[in-house]
């Protein structure tokens, strides 16, 4: 590879590609992260696309995207706004342009740049002619016809060169970025070990567009981002909705309890169930249901019979399982569901994502029927989410809804790798065969937790139901007071789970003007904009929250501690609202957005700036 | 674990199927040590189905199959849904699961799936299982979980006090349709096989041997068992099989069929049924011509679904109704083939735990 010259160091830098839905944007993204991950950079990512597989060619509607942020230190957000943009095509470039930065790299496909794309995309007249994109760096790279006669060479037609031409792009990326090509090369031999004729379309492509990048004098420097200094372990790139699958398969491993999915494929859980599906040589049973409900129930039947059981989907599957929910309630069983929420109501935004299940999650079923709420806030601390979900259900015998989002499960995110032995343990409150003290609903004293009692085990038969229970012995009762009691019963177990559950952390400062409390996927760029308000002269602090039914024990002495309370989601305030039932002695301001978009580091600054009264006095870039 | 999987696939399609019920059921489900009575089989809690109703007989039945059937007791569960029928798991001493309305499918496959060493009984109604379950209904009968299903059709909704259900026929006049009901009932047992169900058999809940034979042979057989038993509900739907069951027209109306004999029925079996015009139709021994050779053969262990879904078609007052086991074929169970799976993967691959899991593929390391 030539020598380069005019090299710059940067600290972080945000790449985006964009192109049409058949472009390969996300594996070309995913390649950039894999490849940096190896590198040793620090990331986030965030794909971006459309509901449809293949959305009308050359449209907006169709536009497909990739944005990763990499770094030399820690990496919280995917970035508001990239450094550079690779456009394959106009529309690509129509519905991006405003995510890049102002100064920004663009690369586009010029090829692409035609009469009829132009105007497709909704351009009067040429972006690349008028004056449309002044203040950018735009490297124009004839993408199309490079890849086609780079390929044609080797006999490849038109039409196949074309399904390269994202390599061709990610090349050109990884020159910029001086980046080796060895585990992009290495990921083709593997990934098409049977298909010799894929591996060197690809290979030619991608280096193909690293010479062009080498050898067209647009670029006056390339750029290098160090390696972060990371601690030492081991490491990989994980998206949230693989980390939450191995975190449940972590969990069955540690608690001898089998793992059995009970699941209907929905956007964007479904990656969820395809990985788990894999994993059969974990003894994991994977049971794709012929509906929502039959995911939740053959779920239930699967816990009922010993199994750590689960069931994954997104907020219209939650609505359809919630009858279901209420029975795991009434049986006092474990199961753990995942919600990776996505924007509603209905079939609303399928790959866009929200927070707005919470309330469902809290209370979307019939009847007094309180369950545990966890929420993870980052795509690798979906393993420990998952797992925790798992302990609390297994240990408590109680649902656990935990929370993820369509950010979360697609994103991914360095991932330090655990040892499962050093995992916390799994105790399940197991019954003893022939116990002749066993009744269905007698509970430990100190947990409320009833036992758990294993069809096939000798001298425990019995029956439980979705009837109401008789205190201890679990027959069916419709006494007053017995209802009442095993209405009190059931809030007081979940309430009781606040004793086994870490106490809530508060960054930044423990005390001052302001608290800003988020909880899910809006964490990396909330506390990104709380460190730059402190670093400003801010007193504010920054209360996440993982846990959420039910809360930490000193919830309330944290908010007591801040003259005024600031609740960030992306929903219309349910947050907020629970934390005014549970504590309506303080005042909960709210910046909410529902628009199918993260919170930008910028919007929440200036949101806590006007809150506070006060001016900016550092025109940080963010 | 249960391995009768590991009999082989072709082993349990060759196996050697006789003529009989009360054949001994072949399979690895852990087998009781002692001899079990009925008695063990009561539960303590108190029946509150009405005086007179059908399903005291059929939970009778039950717990006089349960001990021939000879699991230890604790490998028995029994599964239901919502409606009258659906309190049969409290008045059984075994592992019992009351869930929700038309789930019981649903939540006994999770049951059979997670632990195949089971035997998994559910029971449930015409509503339970045609309406609000339907979809579970058929996607377990075509997935052949190992499940012994017993619908209780009473061709009513009673639990709601008497609304028309899936099963009640054109129309009735019922609570909710007092202008008689203008929908198609669907018939049981050509649904199970659309399906692709590999069990089906009729029984009445006033014929408790009939009843206990085909449950025997439910759990004989490998697979989703569907046995329907028409039952009586004494309230809102008295006398709906009275044709069938009443003691002067019962032998007109009754086939009772067993494997490999001829579909003899009526007045000192006189009657029989024929195949003529591509149509079944009934013939009398002794009048034109016809002789007992004549008379059709049945096969339940036939692949081809065509006589038997023309036998779960005849209704009285045409025909006789067709009772036994109509369809029992052997076909690999979902429960078994995910055990093979799941064995295979863990000889074949190289991820063993978890640990091995997190550390496989592109990871680096940070000295």
């Amino acid at each position: 590879m030539a020598k380069k010259t005019n090299i710059k160091e940067l600290a972080s830098v945000v790449i985006k590609f964009v192109g049409d839905s058949g472009d390969g944007m996300q594996l070309t993204g995913t390649l950039f992260s894999d490849s940096s991950a190896i590198f040793g950079n620090d990331l986030a990512t965030f794909p971006d696309y459309p509901a449809e597989i293949r959305a009308p060619h050359n449209t907006v509607a169709g536009v497909s995207g990739f944005q990763v942020n990499i770094g030399k230190s820690k990496i919280y957000t995917y970035g508001d706004y990239c450094d550079i943009l690779v456009a394959m095509n106009p529309a690509s470039l129509k519905a991006n342009i405003k995510w890049a930065r102002k100064g920004a790299t663009i690369i586009v496909d010029i090829d692409t740049f035609e009469k009829n794309a132009i105007e497709k995309a909704g351009y009067v007249l040429n972006p690349l002619e008028d004056h449309t994109l002044e203040g950018y760096n735009i490297i124009k790279a004839p993408i199309t016809s490079l890849t086609r006669a780079s390929l044609s060479q080797l006999g490849f037609d038109n039409k196949t060169a074309d399904k390269s031409k994202n390599m061709f792009a990610l090349g050109i990326i990884y020159f910029l970025l001086n980046r080796e090509l060895n585990s992009t090369l290495d990921y083709f031999d593997k990934k098409f070990k049977n298909k010799p004729d894929v591996i060197q379309a690809n290979k030619t492509t991608l280096k193909a567009g690293y010479d062009f990048a080498d050898t067209i004098e647009a670029l006056d420097s390339t750029y290098y981002v160090p390696p972060a200094k990371l601690e030492k372990g081991k490491y990989r790139n994980i998206s949230g909705n693989i980390a939450t699958a191995w975190g449940l398969l972590a969990a069955s491993e540690r608690s001898g309890r089998n793992l059995f999915l009970g699941s209907y494929p929905i956007t964007p859980a479904t990656d969820i169930l395809i990985e788990l599906a894999k994993h059969k040589s974990l003894g994991v049973k994977v049971f794709q249901a012929e509906d929502e409900i039959a995911g939740i129930t053959s779920s239930i039947g699967a816990s009922f019979a010993g199994s750590l059981a689960v069931t994954t989907t997104s907020g219209p599957g939650l609505s359809l399982k919630s009858e279901a929910l209420g029975l795991a309630v009434m049986t006092e069983l474990p199961l753990v569901i995942v919600d990776v929420q996505r924007g509603g109501p209905s079939t609303g935004l399928p790959t866009k994502s929200e927070q707005s299940d919470l309330m469902q999650a809290l209370y979307g079923r019939n009847g007094e029927a309180p369950l545990i709420v966890i929420a993870a806030s980052t795509p690798s601390d979906c393993f420990d989410y998952a797992y925790m979900a798992a302990k609390l259900s297994l240990e408590n015998m109680t649902p656990v809804i935990l929370l993820t989002d369509g950010f979360l499960g697609n994103g991914s995110q360095l991932f330090k790798i655990p040892k499962v032995a050093n995992l916390p343990e799994i105790n399940p409150p197991l019954a003893k065969p022939n116990d002749a003290d066993f009744k269905p609903y007698r509970r430990n004293p100190k947990n409320l937790v009833r036992q758990w009692a294993i069809p096939g085990t000798e001298g425990l038969r019995h029956r439980i139901g979705g009837l109401e229970k008789e205190n201890i012995t679990g027959s069916v009762s419709s006494d007053p007071l017995n209802h009442q009691l095993m209405v009190n019963l059931r809030a007081e177990k979940v309430q009781k789970v606040a004793d086994c559950i870490p106490l809530q952390n508060v960054y930044n400062c423990d005390e001052g003007d302001l608290l800003v409390v988020t909880w899910g996927s809006t964490v990396g760029t909330i506390s990104t904009a709380i460190e730059e308000l402190n670093k400003d002269g801010l007193k504010a602090g920054h209360a996440h929250f993982h846990y959420i039914m039910p809360l930490p024990k000193n919830t309330e002495k944290i908010f007591k501690k801040f003259k005024k309370i600031l609740v960030c989601e992306l929903n219309m305030g349910q947050f907020a609202n629970y934390l005014r039932m549970n504590f309506p002695q303080f005042q909960f301001y709210q910046f909410n957005k529902v628009q199918g978009l993260p919170f930008t580091v910028t919007e929440i600054k200036e949101h806590i700036l006007k809150l506070l009264n006060k001016k900016i006095r550092n025109k940080n870039k963010s | 674990m249960n391995n009768k999987y590991f009999l082989g696939i072709l082993e349990i399609e060759n196996k050697n199927i006789e003529n009989s019920y009360m054949e001994t059921i072949i399979n690895t489900i852990q087998r009781s040590s002692k001899e079990l009575t009925k008695e063990d089989f009561i539960s303590d809690q108190m029946v509150k189905w009405c005086p007179g109703c059908g399903a005291h007989s059929i939970l009778s039945s039950v717990a006089n199959v349960f001990p021939k059937i000879g699991y230890k007791k604790e490998n028995f569960t029994i599964v239901s849904g919502i409606g009258c029928s659906s309190r049969f798991p409290y008045y059984v001493n075994v592992y019992g699961f009351h869930g929700i309305h038309g789930r019981a499918a649903a939540i006994a496959s999770g049951v059979k799936i997670s632990n195949p060493g089971l035997s998994v009984w559910v029971a449930t109604g015409d509503g339970d299982s045609l309406a609000i379950g339907g979809n579970h209904f058929i996607h377990v009968v075509r997935r052949n979980i190992d499940l012994n299903i017993i619908l209780f059709n009473n061709q009513i909704y009673g639990l709601t006090k008497g609304q028309f259900s899936p099963t009640t026929p054109y129309g009735s006049v019922t609570k909710s349709s007092p202008y008689g009901t203008i929908e198609n009932a669907f018939n049981i047992g050509i649904l199970v096989m659309g399906a692709q169900g590999t069990f089906f058999a009729r029984a009445l809940d006033i014929n408790p041997k009939l009843m206990s034979e085909v449950m025997f042979e439910a759990a004989r057989h490998d697979g989703t068992s569907v046995i329907e038993i028409l039952q009586n509900c004494i309230i809102f739907n008295d006398r709906a099989h009275e044709l069938i069951t009443a003691k002067e027209t019962r032998e007109e109306y009754q086939l009772i069929l067993k494997h490999q004999e001829p579909m003899l029925f009526g007045k000192n079996k006189k009657k029989g049924i024929i195949l003529k015009n591509k149509q079944l139709e009934i013939a009398e021994i002794g009048r034109n011509g016809i002789s007992i050779d004549d008379i059709l053969i049945h096969d339940a262990y036939c692949e081809d679904i065509g006589i038997q879904m023309m036998l779960a078609q005849m209704s009285p007052p045409k025909y006789p109704l067709a009772l036994g086991v109509i369809r029992m074929v052997a076909r690999p169970t979902y429960d078994d083939l995910m055990e093979e799976q799941i064995t295979k993967a863990k000889n074949d691959s190289n991820i063993k735990c978890v640990d091995d899991l997190l550390n496989s593929g592109n990871i680096f390391e940070v000295n």
